[in-house]
């Protein structure tokens, strides 16, 4: 068997729990997430599908190693990640990287793209020239669809597709195995999805990454997953194939999602319910 | 009637004004609904704006062309007129319920106020009508809601409350910008049934502005494609799924994931929208169409006038003929 490149069992986390004094008055918090497991192989992308505060996104930043379990344990290629401290985390953060909704938010406006994508290249590959690390960041920019040219450019000079491109980029310069990838095409317009779903079915054919996928959108569901985990209040609820999930959902609320699902042509419209 | 005839605007950028919408033409009817798709950028909500008057502060133009409510120039109003067809006579629903409460008073007191703006009502008779209209958008014990923030409130609730404050003037026409965009999915699809059946049941004209073909097919009873600016493609919603003609339109309604099969490559347009100002001479859709001619480029393209409008050259013709 081979090992999963990402695997995290019986996570667990809670918020704004506080101790109280002398053991007394103190506040539960509230459970974001609660006994979620999950593993993805090489070449493989699991989808996690859930709407607002069903604790998909948290349960990705605890697989990223973002925000530390409260139980639970958390593994990439094989080697424990959860406890561990920054310091001793660092060497590993490679293997892993994050693709954010908007990637806007999350370059930083004074940086250059050639600057921000070669962020991760001075802390894994400290002993790169210069010359050598620009050379990377230039193919890399080809790779995700962009023109070298562009490096010496800022973020707000780019469209959003062009942004997540860069994302992209600035996420698998480090050569990970993995990616995380919250959202990440919500926030474009339809024939840049397209374009975006396109590279990273791409990238994972040709670097066997492995992909957790979490969106609340469907169609791109159904079209990137190999399987689906489905949440709901900070548990998982069902789970399985992307087929079995869609044709033959068992869980009543998985049902109600895929009912919820926009139809594609108005000959599917219900007729209007009148009170 | 609501009729946009020939409306250009221009966006100032950098200082200088470029035309963002051009030559767009169409009309809201009672019992209607009528949608405005496209992608960012393309003149759909700035013409939506325009039909409130709304971004007039934020340096939008007029070039020429006018909208009409049953026909009178709303750019003949002076203020009093304006202020009583905003939210009496044309009420607007926003993409962002967040922000578009005032998170330190509560729903009553937000709902009162917009109540008695245009209606000659004391403050029972506002509350009263503040109820019936909450019950109206499917929100339980209304009464209580009155009291309530609009932080205690989720997101598909205060988009039924601002529904139910656009109709608090029993507005003819209702204007809704991407209604759905910002809520969950099983929202999204009980929000849409209840525009759909107040629609229905008062007779609105409604404009939706949306990105979304699903909301189109949900909702729509005719439909206008905009791309950089300009109508592409104008008919009725059925025509529209089954024999788009504009390449745009076609591409557009092709990217859709559902369409393809699992991990297969999805259909893409290259390239992006220009902008405001850098539109190319001819189509807009030149730079970026699969089957582009050397007659495309030559000259600014006019929509077609008939039932089936399209802003093109060579468009798809439909196999069989309807």
């Amino acid at each position: 068997m081979t090992t999963p490149v990402l695997e995290a069992q019986g996570l667990q986390k809670r918020f704004g729990a506080s101790k109280g004094w002398f053991g007394r008055g103190g506040n539960p918090g509230k459970a974001a997430v609660q006994r979620v497991s999950l593993s993805v192989n090489a070449g493989e992308t699991l989808a996690i599908v859930g709407e607002s505060g069903s604790g998909k996104s948290t349960t990705a930043r605890m697989v990223m190693r973002l925000i530390e379990p409260d139980a639970g344990t958390v593994h990439w290629q094989g080697d424990i990640v959860s406890g561990l401290n920054n310091r001793a985390l660092r060497p590993l953060r490679n293997r892993v990287q994050m693709v954010f909704q908007d990637p806007f938010a999350s370059l930083n406006p004074r940086m250059t793209i050639e600057n921000s994508i070669a962020e991760g290249l001075r802390v894994h590959q400290p002993k790169l020239t210069r010359t050598e690390r620009r050379q990377r960041v230039a193919e890399m920019l080809g790779r995700c669809g962009l023109d070298a040219a562009m490096m010496a450019r800022y973020p707000h000079q780019f469209s959003g597709g062009q942004r997540q491109r860069i994302g992209i980029a600035r996420a698998l310069i480090v050569q990970p195995a993995a990616l995380v990838l919250d959202e990440p095409v919500s926030a474009l317009d339809v024939s840049v999805q397209a374009q975006i779903l396109n590279l990273l079915q791409e990238l994972q054919l040709t670097q066997q990454l492995a992909y957790l996928f979490i969106s609340h959108d469907l169609s791109v569901v159904r079209h990137v997953a190999d399987r689906v985990l489905v949440m709901l209040q900070g548990e998982v609820v069902e789970q399985g194939t992307v087929e079995a999930i869609f044709t033959n959902p068992q869980h009543p609320y998985t049902r109600r999602l895929l009912a919820a699902k926009p139809i594609s042509h108005p000959a599917e419209r219900e007729e209007i319910v009148a009170e | 009637m609501l009729e946009v005839c020939n409306l250009s605007l221009s966006v100032p950028i950098n200082g200088e004004f470029a035309q963002a919408v051009h030559a767009v033409s169409f009309r809201l009817e009672p019992g209607k609904v009528f949608a405005l798709v496209g992608e960012s950028g393309c003149g759909k909500s700035l013409t939506a704006q325009a039909l409130l008057r709304l971004g007039e502060h934020q340096g939008v133009r007029r070039d020429s062309g006018d909208i009409l409510l049953n026909g009178d120039s709303i750019f003949s109003f002076g203020n009093n007129d304006l202020r009583a067809m905003r939210g009496g006579r044309v009420a607007m629903v926003f993409q962002e319920p967040m922000t578009a409460l005032n998170p330190v008073f509560t729903i009553g007191s937000q709902l009162i106020d917009v109540i008695r703006t245009h209606l000659p009502l004391n403050k029972r008779q506002a509350r009263e009508r503040a109820i019936g209209l909450l019950a109206d958008v499917e929100l339980e014990a209304p009464a209580q809601l009155l009291n309530q923030y609009p932080g205690e409130l989720s997101g598909g609730m205060r988009q039924r409350v601002l529904i139910a404050m656009a109709l608090s003037a029993n507005a003819d026409y209702l204007i809704a910008d991407e209604p759905t965009t910002a809520l969950d999915v099983s929202v999204q699809k009980n929000i849409l049934a209840l525009l759909r059946r107040l629609q229905h049941q008062r007779n609105l004209a409604l404009l939706l502005v949306t990105h979304n073909f699903g909301v189109v097919a949900e909702m729509a009873d005719s439909v206008a494609v905009m791309y950089a600016g300009e109508i592409v493609e104008q008919s009725d919603v059925h025509t529209l799924f089954d024999h788009a003609a504009h390449p745009y339109t076609r591409a557009l309604m092709a990217c859709r994931p559902e369409l393809t099969e699992k991990k297969g490559r999805l259909p893409m347009i290259e390239g992006q929208v220009p902008a405001p100002g850098a539109w190319p001479q001819g189509c807009h859709f030149a730079d970026r169409c699969r089957h582009v001619a050397a007659d495309c480029r030559a000259a600014p393209l006019s929509l077609s006038t008939d039932h089936h409008a399209v802003r093109c050259l060579h468009p798809h013709l439909p196999k069989s003929p309807t």
